[in-house]
């Protein structure tokens, strides 16, 4: 018998931030590229200047000391506007992640689970996917009072269903696991099988799939905006900004080129920290793409 | 395989029930009052009731739902709030346009991303891999407009070498026609490409792993029989699911580019019906892209016999 010396790291490791960022360096940089960018959007307006001031004698004047970013056809700044329109598509990004995650649970979970429910829920999620999500979360804004919030319902609506699929397949695949049917065999409640031993299971796949939701929203978002379909045109949002910057694009590009490299960035950020979580969290998925 | 197609073709019919419910009851169900919002702020209560009887929203739920499901049956989508035009012959005057844009930059992307993921995956952690890689990160997250209208900036304004914007429909000359093409299906067709690169350079890693690979490079096959015969056959069907399930992206770019571009297509159609709130059109849109998204992933379905003689589902 061999003896067991005490050189084995026994004690947990110390957390280190170098070897972290090592092992991971996509999670890093996406991780502080949207660090920075919520840093923008929260404080950033108290910084700037007034993003709404129309002054006709400063307009389209080109990227310079004075205007960062350059003027609109209106004399506003582009500078205080872009960073306003980070408020907006962090605000949609992240609540219609979170709210689609938390319903895309729930239906994904019961469908998974509960197979009579299963058929005809799936057969609503095939249908609602085959409409282009941007023609979906169009018809439902014609029909309503333009807004923020119907801005995130109509997004809300086309996401749900991917969260719905991927939280099914994986459930399917956990009740034939050996481990569920002892659980029923012993008697365990519906309830606590799901809270405790198939939810658990979902999060890391719904974790990496509500980053792609969120990417997804706020080009949704952005992309509404810009037809004149998204947030009403008097509040800065990236998609606005772009939308009115068309009739002068061949004077100002500024005024697109700036704010749509803005929301590359923030989108970039996004997805590379979800391709970043996908490989650490789920190393199946990881290998397929 | 009949079996195999039959069963694939009749589960459309459901898709197509659910999708055609959903913006009918979209409009039932919307809150507020719909007949309200679409006839506009400073609309006179007669106005409004014009309007609500236009849409048959003053009559029984039921009543309504047989006779647009009739209407429906006989290809009739109801007609414009507005103009009072048909809804089909709105959609049918401008269909070429968009089938034109969107059948471009399905082949041109398809053409340029397979080959782009196999010459990836060949030269795996490679400087050509590495770009590709990086393309397809990029190709996420640029929105299709802004790249569009970088691409204008360069190649339209500092070059001047495509027009800036507008169609030339393909009876005025193919040459035209082409050129004025091109700029929207790059930016129509960037995310579809990244997606599809992506999707087939995984794929053909995995295979190119298989001992039938290294059999096949033993025996002295040459390089590109090797990867072309050999490898890309068998990684073939995730890049055939993935190039439709990417059509969903091509259908709703679509109506943005042709946005930048002012390309006057079903695109265009959508933007002023949902500017002047006109829902019938909207709804029929709607019907007519997601039957197109339907119908499109139909013939993937029904490729994969051909692809994969095992698939029989």
């Amino acid at each position: 018998m061999v003896a067991i010396t005490d050189d084995l790291p026994l004690a947990p490791r110390r957390f280190s931030l170098g070897s972290a960022i090592r092992r991971n360096p996509t999670i890093a940089i996406g991780a502080v590229l949207l660090i920075v960018l919520i840093a923008i959007a929260v404080v950033g307006p108290y910084f700037v200047g007034n993003p709404l001031k129309i002054a006709p004698v400063n307009r389209l004047r080109p990227p310079s000391e004075r205007w960062w970013f350059g003027t609109d056809q209106f004399g506003r700044d582009v500078f205080a506007r872009t960073i306003y329109g980070s408020r907006v598509s962090l605000i949609v990004g992240l609540s219609v992640a979170a709210i689609s995650s938390a319903l895309g649970l729930i239906l994904g979970l019961a469908c998974g689970y509960f197979r009579r429910l299963d058929g005809f829920v799936m057969r609503i999620m095939d249908g609602v996917m085959a409409i282009p999500s941007i023609l979906l979360a169009i018809a439902l804004i014609t029909l309503t009072r333009p807004g923020l919030g119907i801005v995130i319902v109509a997004i809300v609506i086309p996401e749900v269903p991917r969260v719905v699929r991927v939280v099914r397949a994986i459930v399917l695949s956990i009740r034939s696991q050996p481990y569920i049917e002892s659980a029923i065999a012993g008697g365990t409640r519906n309830a606590k099988l799901l809270l405790r031993h198939v939810l658990p299971n979902t999060l890391a796949p719904l974790i990496v799939q509500s980053t792609y939701v969120c990417a997804s929203a706020m080009l949704i978002e952005a992309g509404l905006s810009f037809l004149g379909a998204g947030v009403p045109p008097e509040i800065p949002s990236w998609g606005n900004i772009i939308a009115q910057g068309r009739t002068f694009f061949q004077i100002a590009p500024w005024t697109i080129l700036i704010p749509g490299a803005f929301l590359a960035t923030t989108v970039l950020a996004v997805n590379l920290l979800g391709d970043g979580l996908r490989d650490r969290l789920d190393p199946r998925l990881a290998r397929r793409l | 395989m009949t079996a195999y197609i039959a069963r694939r073709v009749f589960a459309v019919l459901p898709v197509m029930a659910v999708v055609a419910l959903f913006v009918f009851f979209l409009l039932r169900f919307a809150p507020g009052d719909p007949a309200a919002i679409i006839a506009g702020d400073d609309a006179t209560s007669e106005t409004i009731a014009a309007v609500r009887a236009k849409l048959g929203l003053d009559r029984p739920v039921v009543e309504q739902f047989l006779l647009w499901v009739w209407g429906l049956l006989h290809g009739d989508l109801g007609e414009s709030v507005f103009s009072n035009l048909p809804v089909t012959r709105l959609i049918a005057q401008r269909l070429e346009p968009t089938a034109a844009l969107t059948l471009a930059t399905l082949f041109v992307s398809v053409a340029m991303a397979v080959p782009i993921g196999v010459l990836a995956a060949w030269k795996a952690r490679k400087l050509v891999d590495r770009l590709v890689m990086g393309f397809a990160v990029l190709g996420f997250a640029v929105p299709a407009f802004v790249l569009a209208y970088v691409l204008i900036y360069f190649f339209a304004m500092q070059w001047q070498l495509l027009p800036v914007q507008g169609y030339q429909p393909i009876a005025g000359g193919l040459w035209p026609f082409a050129q004025s093409l091109i700029l929207p299906s790059m930016a129509l067709g960037i995310t579809y490409m990244a997606l599809i690169a992506r999707v087939t350079r995984a794929s053909m890693l995995e295979v190119l792993q298989q001992d039938y690979i290294r059999t096949a490079n033993a025996k002295g096959l040459a390089t590109d029989r090797v990867l072309l015969l050999h490898a890309l056959k068998n990684a073939s069907v995730p890049i055939v699911t993935v190039i439709g399930i990417g059509i969903a992206l091509l259908i709703s770019g679509v109506v943005i580019t042709e946005t930048v571009f002012n390309i006057p297509g079903l695109g265009r159609l959508t933007v002023d019906a949902v500017l002047k709130r006109d829902y019938p059109i909207v709804q029929g849109l709607i019907l007519v892209f997601a039957a197109a998204k339907v119908f499109l992933n139909l013939l993937i379905d029904i490729s994969y016999a051909f692809l994969d003689p095992r698939i029989r589902y």
